[in-house]
């Protein structure tokens, strides 16, 4: 145990000593939780709209004043036809076009189906279905409109409506989501860093041999070399969630001691896994690199951005052997949803499983002797 | 006396390329061994397989009376290592690089204080203990790095090129460091290329192509190669095998 | 010279792993964003809490599931059960009939189901609520047909992608991304490594010329930069269909153009740089995030704060990927993407003349 302390007294003394990182330390977090919040959102908020009105009547104003009003749309130009229209979506300028026939009140006065048509700019498929559907929605409303105006007496057999609440999160905001996963990417990247780089900087340096010749047992080593980088994630972590609280206002609705002690066990995990790159790696570009290529497979896989459930099995397999997947789902649950150990015990066992494996693995790889 | 290094027949490979083969030799309590050859001899293969960082395909090796197969943690309490790369923390200062390496063999913090001004006060250098080792001179690094091998009192010291780039006269007083830690009884294994510091040593051994070619005292090689120095003896061996 | 160029070459050749990388990376991420990344709402799991239970509800859940949007994965009996079936996650909705649920549609009475959403995911939920919703409405129009008529009918074309096929949004940023990392990050980092090393001035003192050597540098990445993204497009095209609407020529001369830009971009940043590690660190916050984050790469520009909009204007790669997606998707040709053209072209000829201007006076200092 002696030992140890001073193994972790010296990467403590290394790490501080660095004038990049106290400011990593510090300003990183700030940096990432304000402006990924911002940046990374899908919401929709003013999708910018063309209108084509060809019949000029007073259904017809009607119908752009619901488009108006929302606050989903703004109408950045109204065109002759269909032709000048689709240039606003060639040069990106706007991103739907509605086109109002020419006979669209006749029609509705006639009691016939007036058609409207719907362009939508999709290279962006899911964004692309977001807009539609609101404008759906607004169409809706109008349709609505124009049916009890019509038949204000005549009651429908058997109407039936759908009442939508939002648990949890009720005005949808997207931040809310967005920052809990921000929180897990934060410790995830700095522990993957700090320790996939450490023991490969030793060996660039030459004192790994240095090391390899001392009586040091290996988990003397191992543990010297994660617990100082757990310590300082585990600090990301509740710096991250003292500014999710006071910047963004982030609920917190389950238990803090229990998120942690799953950080905890999670960042055994990532540092493990850190450890392991380094020691399967000879320069700290390479180490670079191949932490890189993991990072960015996992954290597009993670759920972060996208549900995991709408991803095909072979995906949602993989994303058993995805950390970065197991933390971000129990982290949103614990944060928004105060869910209590009981009701994501599985995921637990298995990160503290994979855990146990990746601490052998990171352990047995590296070797004091050379075959 | 009972040798402290004992080597017999020790081969290495390296897929089909022979770095040592079938070395033998013995190494005494309190001698400086020399362990001469051109760059790519084998010599750094060997003092790696002696310190228990690599492991010999085949062959006696006995250090300190412990075996390399079997006893490898134990070897490594009771040697010190310097290698050609410099290796002591450059972001650390020199009393903290004292103080982690002294930890890691197990001294009390008492004793690392005590060591640490003995060898430094050995150095003149207690005066600059707070420097970080990136300021100081390449010269007085690989000093330091000697001291940090020599402060758990092992009882053979492997060095390997620790006077590479160095000046001569800073070559001249690490040279009076090892030949002080050889009078208070700790052997010494050395590796150079600098055939003039050749004959600093009790004893050398040539090796050339992963072969020992010669093993005496350097009087006793000149004498037998009929030439005044080291130098000449490296040329002709390495001629002869040519 | 030549001799030079194939050294280069060597370089990046010896080192498989980075090789593995620069090569398996845009492959990874190009099948993970048409396979896995997307937004689509299948099979999702959902509850009923069915307080009627009668055979309108069982229509109702079997409708549901009949659209292979929705799998109802529990039944509950209590308002308690709703709660803990969204804290273990294994629901995203509670669909809540009402009790005597047929009997008052038979009556022709105003009756409401409640869809409760687990909205801790906004997004997913307000998917799901509205498919929800419109097989709602669909139930009811079956129920009663005389009201199917609606006073206006919508017909949707979606426009270039209309099958809404999440690679054709990626593919462009994924080519970007790469030709950020190979040709600017690559370089940055193995100029900074031959200063690091001091070969950088062993290279100078020699006959060749500063511009020689600078060329023997990035010609390897260039080759490589091409290379890779035409192994995208080929992906693209070959495994998600992706089309290339406008001239391939063109598709190609933009991408040289780009893959220039990124270069003198990683000469400026080798210039300012000392260290591997400097130059890494600036690479992968100067270039990777905001061409990650601020280019239309993932998430639309559009709907960010002010701020980050305007920031977006000087990041290339929102320029590039506007051009790609141009040229493959909307088949356009060079008038409608001149002004795009133009910015690289001029952030190109900028950051040569900041590279030079670096590059002298380092020189002259010695």
């Amino acid at each position: 145990m002696r030992t140890v302390i001073f193994i972790l007294q010296k990467e403590f003394r290394q790490v501080f000593r660095d004038k990049l990182m106290l400011p990593i330390i510090f300003i990183v977090p700030v940096v990432q939780l304000l402006i990924l919040s911002y940046t990374a959102t899908f919401e929709i908020k003013n999708t910018r709209i063309v209108i084509v009105d060809l019949d000029h009547s007073q259904r017809s104003r009607e119908l752009v004043f619901h488009f108006e009003s929302s606050s989903f749309f703004k109408i950045v130009s109204r065109q002759q036809n269909y032709q000048l229209a689709s240039e606003w979506l060639k040069n990106g300028d706007a991103d739907q076009v509605i086109v109002i026939g020419a006979d669209f009140e006749k029609a509705i006065e006639a009691n016939q189906s007036a058609k409207i048509l719907l362009v939508t700019d999709a290279i962006n498929g899911s964004a692309a279905s977001l807009m539609n559907a609101y404008a759906q929605q607004v169409i809706q409303g109008f349709n609505k409109n124009i049916l009890t105006e019509k038949m204000p007496f005549t009651t429908n057999k058997g109407t039936l409506s759908a009442e939508p609440l939002f648990w949890y999160n009720p005005k949808l905001n997207y931040v809310t989501y967005m920052v809990p996963g921000i929180l897990v990417l934060l410790v995830t990247i700095i522990g993957f860093f700090l320790s996939g780089m450490n023991i490969v900087k030793e060996k660039e340096m030459g004192t790994i041999e240095q090391i390899n010749v001392t009586p040091i047992k290996k988990w003397q080593f191992i543990t010297g070399k994660l617990l100082p980088f757990w310590l300082i994630a585990l600090f990301e972590l509740v710096f991250g969630l003292g500014i999710a609280k006071l910047v963004f206002d982030i609920p917190f609705l389950g238990s803090f001691p229990l998120l942690m002690g799953v950080a905890a066990v999670y960042l055994l995990v990532i540092l493990a896994m850190g450890l392991l790159v380094s020691t399967l790696s000879d320069t700290m570009q390479q180490s670079m690199f191949i932490s890189w290529f993991f990072l960015v497979i996992f954290i597009l896989m993670s759920g972060l951005f996208t549900p995991i459930e709408s991803m095909p099995a072979w995906a949602q397999w993989f994303n058993k052997i995805n950390p970065i997947a197991y933390f971000i789902t129990i982290n949103r649950m614990i944060m928004l949803k105060g869910s209590d150990f009981f009701d994501f015990s599985e995921l637990f066992y298995a990160l503290s499983g994979y855990a146990v494996v990746m601490l052998l693995l990171a352990v047995n790889r590296y070797k004091k002797v050379k075959a | 006396m009972k040798p402290v290094i004992e080597v017999e027949n020790l081969v290495k490979k390296f897929g089909n390329f022979v770095a040592n083969d079938s070395l033998t030799f013995s190494v005494f309590p309190g001698e400086i061994f020399g362990f001469l050859g051109a760059n790519g001899a084998g010599k750094t293969t060997t003092i790696k397989i002696l310190c228990g960082l690599s492991s010999p395909t085949s062959g006696k090796v006995s250090v300190a009376g412990f075996d390399v197969y079997r006893q490898s943690e134990q070897i490594k309490r009771n040697i010190g290592y310097m290698s050609q790369k410099f290796s002591l923390y450059e972001d650390l200062s020199i009393n903290e690089n004292f103080q982690f390496y002294g930890g890691i063999y197990g001294l009390s913090r008492k004793e690392i204080r005590e060591r640490t001004k003995t060898l430094l006060s050995r150095l003149d250098f207690l005066k600059a203990q707070n420097e970080v080792l990136r300021n100081i001179p390449q010269g007085w690094k690989q000093k330091l790095a000697f001291s940090v091998a020599v402060m758990h009192q092992p009882k053979v010291v492997f060095l390997d090129e620790p006077t590479g780039g160095v000046d001569p006269i800073t070559r001249r007083q690490f040279w009076e460091l090892i030949y002080e830690q050889a009078h208070n009884g700790t052997t010494i294994f050395v590796t150079t290329h600098y055939m003039d510091e050749a004959e600093y040593c009790g004893r050398v051994s040539i090796m050339v192509d992963g072969r020992i070619e010669a093993l005496d005292s350097p009087k006793v090689l000149k004498n037998q190669f009929a030439v005044n120095s080291m130098n000449e003896v490296f040329v002709k061996l390495a001629r002869a095998t040519k | 010279m030549k001799g030079f160029v194939i050294k280069e070459f060597l370089h990046i050749f010896r080192d498989f792993r980075t090789l593995l990388i620069l090569f398996g990376m845009p492959i990874a991420q190009v099948l993970l964003f048409g396979f896995a990344i997307t937004n689509e709402i299948n099979h999702a799991s959902i509850a009923v809490f069915d307080k009627a239970r009668d055979s309108k509800s069982l229509e109702l859940q079997q409708k549901l599931t009949a659209s292979g949007y929705f799998d109802i994965n529990m039944q509950l009996d209590n308002t308690k059960a709703i709660e803990k079936a969204f804290r273990s996650g294994k629901v995203k909705e509670v669909v809540v009939i009402p009790p005597q649920f047929g009997k008052t549609l038979d009556l022709g009475q105003q009756t409401t189901i409640q869809l409760i959403n687990d909205a801790s995911d906004p997004n997913t939920a307000n998917l799901i609520s509205s498919y929800t919703s419109a097989i709602l409405r669909d139930f009811a129009a079956d129920a009663n047909p005389q009201s199917t008529l609606l006073p206006v009918a919508t017909e949707t074309t979606m426009l270039y992608n209309p099958e809404l096929k999440g690679v054709f949004m990626f593919v462009p940023g994924t080519i970007t991304v790469l030709l950020m990392l190979v040709s600017a990050m690559m370089t940055s980092i193995s100029i900074a490594r031959e200063k690091e090393m001091g070969t950088m001035e062993v290279l100078l003192i020699s006959p060749l010329k500063p511009y020689q050597i600078i060329l023997g540098k990035v010609l390897p990445y260039v080759v490589f930069s091409f290379v890779n993204a035409s192994v995208i497009l080929l992906m693209a095209y070959t495994i998600f269909e992706m089309p290339v609407n406008g001239s391939l020529m063109l598709l190609l001369a933009e991408t040289l153009l780009f893959i220039l830009m990124a270069l003198a971009m990683g000469l400026f940043i080798s210039t300012v740089s000392n260290s591997q590690q400097t130059a890494m660190l600036l690479s992968m916050f100067a270039l990777m995030l905001p061409t990650i984050l601020l280019s239309g790469f993932v998430f639309p520009v559009e709907n960010m704060p002010l701020a980050l909009q305007w920031l977006s204007h000087i990041m290339p790669s929102k320029w590039f990927i506007i051009i790609v997606k141009s040229i493959m998707l909307k088949g356009l040709g060079i008038a409608y993407i001149w002004q795009e053209t133009l910015i690289i072209l001029a952030m190109a000829v900028i950051f040569i003349l900041l590279s030079i201007k670096k590059f002298e006076v380092r020189l002259n200092l010695k």
